[in-house]
């Protein structure tokens, strides 16, 4: 049966139903559901969040100057987005404002995350939907070097000598039969399109990324206190500034450390320059016919804004935010996480409820409702306990539904970087159109913002850009740290209101965070000193929820639809489209996996 | 001793590695284990005590070149509940992926495996773990025959860091601050069970799918 939805895609569910389950590479949980026509195109997409998620309820009745600990915790990802969000709504609810010092440490450590982040999210669980390694055993490492030379000619590393030792070690690795990384891909599959030295080349810079990743969240040690798990503090940074200060252990932020900060933020922004953002464009450029995947990012995207140069100036945010609603870039709607009318969360296809009569209302994250509520439709096939197929009609997802005035939006770095664009950001108009002639000099195409950027391979490289944007934006702020503290500025905390005797009796904040994968929002709500509510909207809660009220599809859904598959006993495509959003369900929904293998497994019907 | 000469008779560092999730019952053993231990012995240097929690490569710098590393996780043995189990050497990354329980081992499994890739492993490996009792009280603490094993884990940690690397940490003269200096004391164990919202504001429960799974 076909249907259309009011966000204009057709699903048509008639077709071979094919079921993955649980997507791997990612962070927590998830499953899709897809039907394939006759000739194995995507026609249908069910984006299902296998976990409960329940971070808000064990908030509750906490003290909101400990809830950023929690947060913490959620997953192994983007831990550190989830502790600024809970230190920037309390803040928000309590009017405190921060040091200029905070304020540009807080910014440093966000964006080293988000570097970090993106890195690893390409090379470690995304490149392999692209680079085939065992086809790198096969390449000749002097070709490597010719390509290497010629995609990037400022990186040190290129030599054919080089590029032979990287194979020998993976040959190495790979005869000695480990349970490796490279263990159960799609080896064989039609799909992988990089002829064998371009394969070495990513694999090589795959191991460089990460003896390169280790690096750089050395900062997050020094400023965060410790690493896993830096510190924040409500009111400011947990590190004292002490320029002259020597290195005694836990002794204040001095001169020497600040200058190996610098010196691994040049590192970070070399490596954005000559190693990720030439693979993306050299990878892109094989697969120049693959432009599937854009989906909802063709027409809804939304951000809330970040990374201003002035604390609290929306004005000055260095990715502006914002909401592009029927592919207009022409125009750009303001976003106010405080309106109740713009965004709200839907549970009719989630499995949870808001009450009585109220199935099908969104709720803004203020007077947000997380009770859980397990039914399946009566179109599902299976048991409670071992579901086979889901039923899409009714309840299906532990994801809520988030909407922008009633509009399902993508988030996340493509996003952000559609909207930069669209409102013409010098940095980043500049980046996208230096990449896109690159892209189409090696490609051979002519390919324009509108058509390259809303696709699969464009969300990827709107990461790279990202990156590289943020190891840019880094440099200004070491800056801007440095000139501050030479002024004399060594301030690092406001604790004016620590004390909870100075809070009103009610309170309510939001805190907003560039996040790696979208906008990312705690809404807190504080009575007597606790926290009485707490709702996170996060991005793979926008990208990964199930379909709302008036049946409109969310990104995930949408990215797969019209997707033809190579084979469709391995999703390989499929896998493709969604790991490029670097879904993170455990906090979408929560951490907790099952002891399934880690081969998806995929039943086709 | 200095440090350097510590090091010497060792070999190099010998990491204790607590690791799991605190916000899920007995998920949270390793951490609590390593928390325990930080709380009552003073471990000198080359000797480490982390709480790894559920990150996985934000610990491959604290993990490259070890002369040994003790890791302390709640695995599905499939033993009796709450019963303690050692494994050494290559099995234990065999172990921490075959019997995973939660998103934070299959990770672990790839930390290990990368740092053998790029030549970095450490040199000896050992694995304590509890057989959990139940992993779907979310919010919840460890349960009390798992708590029960805390105590024991960590004395098998002590006798291991004794038998294996010569390295006998002294009891600490005063009490520790909360946390133990290896978390924020607002997730320290005790403060961390004391200040749960009860199970009308919170509720507890997991999706039935994987509770069947996990038998819990």
């Amino acid at each position: 049966m076909t249907i259309q939805t009011p966000n204009g895609f057709s699903l048509d569910n008639a077709g071979r139903r094919i079921v993955v389950d649980p997507i791997t590479r990612i962070e927590g949980h998830m499953r899709v559901e897809v039907n394939v026509d006759a000739q194995n195109v995507i026609r249908n997409a069910v984006s299902t969040g296998t976990m409960w998620r329940g971070l808000e309820v064990i908030l509750k009745g906490r003290d909101p100057r400990d809830a950023w600990a929690f947060v913490e915790r959620i997953c192994g990802v983007c831990t550190g987005c989830h502790a600024l969000a809970s230190v920037r709504a309390v803040e928000d609810a309590l009017d405190i404002r921060i040091p200029t010092n905070a304020f540009l440490i807080r910014q440093i450590m966000a964006k080293v995350l988000a570097w970090h982040d993106h890195v690893v999210h390409f090379y470690h669980l995304h490149a392999l939907d692209w680079v085939n390694p065992v086809n790198a055993l096969k390449a000749d490492p002097r070709a490597t070097s010719a390509l290497q030379q010629s995609v990037s000619p400022d990186h040190p590393k290129s030599s054919p000598g080089y590029f032979r030792d990287v194979q020998n070690r993976l040959k190495k690795f790979v005869e000695s039969g480990q349970l490796g990384i490279f263990k159960n891909g799609y080896w064989d599959n039609a799909s992988y399109l990089l002829p064998p030295e371009a394969d070495l080349m990513a694999v090589t810079h795959y191991l460089e990324a990460l003896d390169f990743q280790k690096e750089i969240v050395k900062i997050h040690t020094i400023l965060g206190g410790k690493n896993p798990h830096p510190n924040y503090m409500v009111g400011g940074v947990p590190c004292a500034i002490n320029i002259d200060g020597d290195m005694a252990a836990g002794a204040p932020l001095n001169m020497e450390r600040l200058n190996f900060i610098q010196q691994k933020i040049q590192d970070a922004f070399e490596f954005s320059k000559n190693v990720y953002l030439p693979d993306v464009l050299a990878i892109a450029s094989y697969y120049k016919g693959w432009l599937y995947g854009g989906g909802l990012a063709a027409s809804n995207l939304m951000d809330y804004g970040d990374y201003p140069t002035v604390q609290g100036d929306k004005s000055t945010d260095r990715l502006p935010g914002g909401a592009i609603i029927g592919g207009n870039w022409n125009e750009i709607h303001p976003v106010d996480p405080r309106d109740p009318q713009q965004v709200q969360e839907f549970v009719t296809h989630s499995w949870y409820e808001y009450g009585k009569g109220r199935e099908d209302v969104g709720l803004h994250p203020w007077d947000g409702v997380t009770d859980p509520h397990y039914a399946l439709g009566a179109g599902a096939k299976g048991t409670r306990t071992n579901i086979v197929e889901v039923d899409e009609n009714a309840k299906y997802s532990w994801v809520k539904a988030p909407r922008w005035r009633g509009h399902a939006c993508e988030v996340g770095p493509l996003a952000r970087y559609i909207l930069a664009y669209a409102k013409g950001v010098p940095y980043v108009k500049a980046q996208v159109d230096d990449a896109l002639g690159r892209f189409n000099s090696l490609a051979g195409t002519a390919l324009t913002p509108q058509q390259a950027l809303p696709t699969t391979i464009g969300r990827t490289l709107a990461r790279a850009l990202e990156a590289h944007y943020c190891a840019q934006q880094l440099l200004d702020d070491y800056d801007a740290l440095i000139t501050n503290i030479r002024n004399g500025d060594l301030a690092t905390a406001n604790v004016s209101k620590w004390d909870p005797s100075t809070w009103p009796k009610e309170a309510k904040g939001v805190g907003i965070v560039a996040a790696p994968r979208g906008g990312l929002g705690h809404w807190i709500r504080i009575r007597d000193g606790r926290i009485e509510n707490y709702q996170c909207v996060v991005p793979s809660t926008w990208n990964g929820g199930p379909r709302d009220a008036r049946g409109n599809i969310g990104a995930f859904e949408a990215s797969l639809l019209g997707t033809p598959m190579s084979n469709p006993e391995q999703p390989v495509e499929i896998l493709r489209t969604l790991h490029s959003f670097d879904p993170c369900m455990a906090c979408a929904t929560h951490v907790m996996a099952p002891d399934g293998e880690e081969l998806a497994r995929v039943t086709v019907r | 001793m200095t440090a350097e000469q510590a090091a010497g008779q060792t070999g190099g560092r010998v990491l204790v590695l607590g690791i799991g999730n605190i916000l899920w019952a007995d998920e949270g053993f390793g951490v609590r284990v390593v928390e325990y231990l930080a709380a009552r012995h003073d471990f000198p240097a080359p000797v480490e005590l982390m709480d790894g929690g559920t990150q996985g490569l934000y610990l491959l710098p604290h993990l490259e070149d070890l002369a040994g590393l003790v890791i302390v996780d709640a695995i599905d043995f499939g033993l009796p509940p709450a019963t303690l189990h050692q494994v050494h050497g290559a099995d234990v990354p065999a172990t921490i992926g075959a019997r995973k329980m939660s998103l934070h081992q299959t990770g672990f499994q790839e930390v290990l495996a990368l740092l053998d890739l790029r030549g970095h492993a450490p040199r000896r490996v050992s694995l304590i773990g509890v057989q959990p009792v139940t992993m779907q009280d979310y919010g919840g603490g460890l349960t009390e025959r798992v708590a029960a094993q805390v105590a024991p884990a960590a004395q098998a940690v002590l006798d291991l860091l004794a038998r294996e690397y010569g390295v006998r940490p002294l009891p600490l003269a005063g009490p520790a601050d909360m946390g133990a200096g290896l978390m924020t004391p607002a997730v320290a164990r005790a403060p961390y069970e004391a200040g749960r919202p009860d199970e009308q504001a919170a509720c507890r429960h997991g999706d039935e799918r994987l509770l069947a799974r996990l038998g819990a």
